[in-house]
């Protein structure tokens, strides 16, 4: 089974943003970056399908601009044979990632792609899915368990009701929950390997694909901010606050 | 007199163990909103295997033009394979999509969003005008406006971001209209998935009140008392993404910014440290108590009462004091 998994760079998980004072977006200058958490997962669970002697390659894909390649040779790093940077400076919407996703589908033909279920930026939760309707795959989102049985994936699914288990014949999109594993650290010899395994560049306009954005942003601002309250000294003083002042008893 | 056509949308209507979900009463409260700004007929659809209850339960939603209901062996569990295509030749008669911002909803919308080329809008939690709506990003660090002039408007809704509408008494129901199911497939199938909880604890994201429970319960017996404490007030019972992952309590407990996202009257968060991740997922709540051993805590910034006490001594007290 050949495995292509897509990746992507995102401000890291532990720095808080801010909208910019202008409302255009995000300020995200000097933020420190890192790869997505669900896609870390995404690449831990591709490693170990290999490790289990269920995969012959894998593949690991970025779109974006040229700092993306951090993330790809630490995928790499990770365990991913080869990488693929698809080039542009243009920020793409899920629907424009899915279409290219599908085209390099198209051309690499695995038999599984590994996504995160979201990433924690747009928090838009839409490429995987999208990616399956479009090349006709069958889809397991926000897997918290993959297992290979008789070329079937078998897949557990965490659901707002619980979880819910699908067999996936292949070729197959599977997007990963956080509970689906633990990612390893990289070691320094195979940090040092990463460096050595293929990255190829590839333009997105190689792809003629039409991928201009679809939604106009008029303003990012911040939420109303929830200001802390007032400290109580006893669960007496609590419960009659509940029932007098905020009348919520 | 020239009238104006109205906007035609299209409601994928969610069902749970007790039927109709309550969801799908958010999903028309934000239709509601919808309507101060264009004239809308909404047609509910009813897909599933021996679905006729649901549909019928769905046809008491008030403001309806009619329910379509596909009734097949094809749509049970809903698969994606066998529906999503379906469901997009469906919506290219509509000019809104709407479904909830659930697992369900999150898997479907996408896919039929993306073989109509339309770029859809998930998480809605505010709708400005016929065209603009907001969204969280960031895990609700941050809200972003955004305008989109695509020919079908495909929406998942934010539940509490948004009232649920009161369903109209019998006298007052919609038309039911059976339509073709899609042809079933083979590249996927069913094959089990967790009873539905027992308990009569009412559902985490429509419940009045939520108890919340962090790692500082420290295994899942402790979470009885939290428990306790639910069945005395009516709540449900939720719990952070650390709690969760220690294995205390089950994954549809998680609230957060991946988790489910809630807004009740009342929200109690016991040993719950309060991580951003967290906090995207219950900081829309009305009053919010934290009861926490560590003064120092971020959930105490959101907090409007605020206790620090250790939870196994203050728990049983507020059990006895309610």
């Amino acid at each position: 089974m050949k495995i292509v998994v897509a990746i992507k760079r995102v401000v890291d998980h532990s720095v808080r943003v801010h909208p910019l004072p202008d409302g255009s977006g995000m300020d995200t200058a000097n933020a420190k970056m890192a790869m997505n958490p669900f896609c870390e997962i995404a690449v831990e669970e591709a490693v170990r399908l290999k490790e289990q002697g269920h995969a012959s390659e894998i593949v690991v894909v970025s779109i974006g601009a040229p700092a993306v390649q951090e993330q790809l040779r630490s995928a790499l790093a990770l365990g991913a044979d080869r990488a693929i940077h698809i080039q542009t400076e243009d920020s793409l919407e899920p629907l424009a990632l899915a279409k290219v996703l599908h085209a390099l589908v198209k051309q690499e033909q695995p038999q599984l792609v590994l996504l995160g279920k979201q990433s924690i930026d747009g928090d838009h939760n839409q490429t995987g899915q999208m990616l399956a309707a479009l090349s006709g795959f069958s889809q397991g989102t926000f897997a918290s368990k993959i297992e290979y049985k008789n070329n079937e994936l078998w897949v557990t699914r965490e659901l707002d009701s619980g979880l819910q288990t699908l067999a996936l014949k292949l070729p197959a999109v599977i997007t990963t929950d956080l509970r689906l594993n633990q990612p390893r650290f990289p070691t320094m010899p195979n940090i040092m390997k990463a460096r050595q395994k293929p990255l190829a560049v590839i333009p997105v306009e190689d792809f003629g694909l039409a991928l201009q954005s679809r939604l106009r942003i008029l303003s990012v601002e911040s939420p109303k901010v929830r200001k802390s309250g007032v400290r109580v000294q006893s669960i007496a003083e609590l419960v009659e606050k509940l029932r007098q002042e905020a009348k919520v008893l | 007199m020239n009238q104006q056509q109205n906007e035609r949308a299209l409601v994928l209507v969610e069902q749970d163990s007790k039927g109709c979900a309550d969801i799908n009463l958010k999903v028309m409260g934000a239709i509601t909103r919808l309507r101060e700004f264009v004239a809308v007929d909404v047609d509910l659809l009813v897909v599933g295997k021996d679905c006729t209850d649901i549909a019928v339960a769905a046809a008491r939603v008030p403001n309806v033009r009619q329910v379509l209901v596909a009734d097949a062996d094809s749509c049970e569990h809903q698969l994606p394979e066998s529906i999503v295509s379906w469901l997009a030749d469906l919506a290219q008669g509509y000019t809104y999509v709407f479904v909830g911002a659930t697992t369900y909803g999150k898997n479907l919308l996408p896919g039929i969003a993306a073989l109509l080329d339309i770029q859809p809008v998930t998480d809605v939690v505010s709708i400005e005008s016929a065209s603009i709506f907001k969204r969280p990003i960031y895990a609700g660090s941050a809200l972003v406006s955004v305008a989109t002039d695509q020919p079908i408007k495909i929406l998942s809704i934010q539940g509490s971001a948004f009232d649920a509408v009161a369903l109209s008494d019998v006298s007052a129901i919609a038309p039911l209209i059976k339509i073709n199911p899609p042809v079933a497939q083979s590249i996927s199938r069913f094959i089990s998935q967790d009873a539905a909880p027992t308990d009569d604890l009412p559902e985490l994201t429509t419940a009045r009140i939520v108890v919340s429970g962090g790692r500082g319960m420290q295994n899942g017996e402790n979470f009885k008392l939290l428990y306790q404490l639910a069945n005395k007030l009516g709540a449900a019972v939720g719990a952070s993404r650390a709690a969760v992952d220690a294995g205390f309590v089950a994954n549809d407990l998680q609230v957060g910014q991946t988790g489910k996202i809630v807004a009740p009257e009342l929200y109690i968060a016991v040993g719950l440290s309060g991580a951003v991740q967290h906090i995207a997922g219950m900081r829309e709540s009305r009053v919010v108590v934290a009861i926490n051993k560590d003064p120092d805590a971020p959930i105490f910034q959101v907090a409007d009462y605020g206790l620090v006490a250790d939870l196994f001594e203050a728990v049983p007290q507020l059990l006895e004091q309610l």
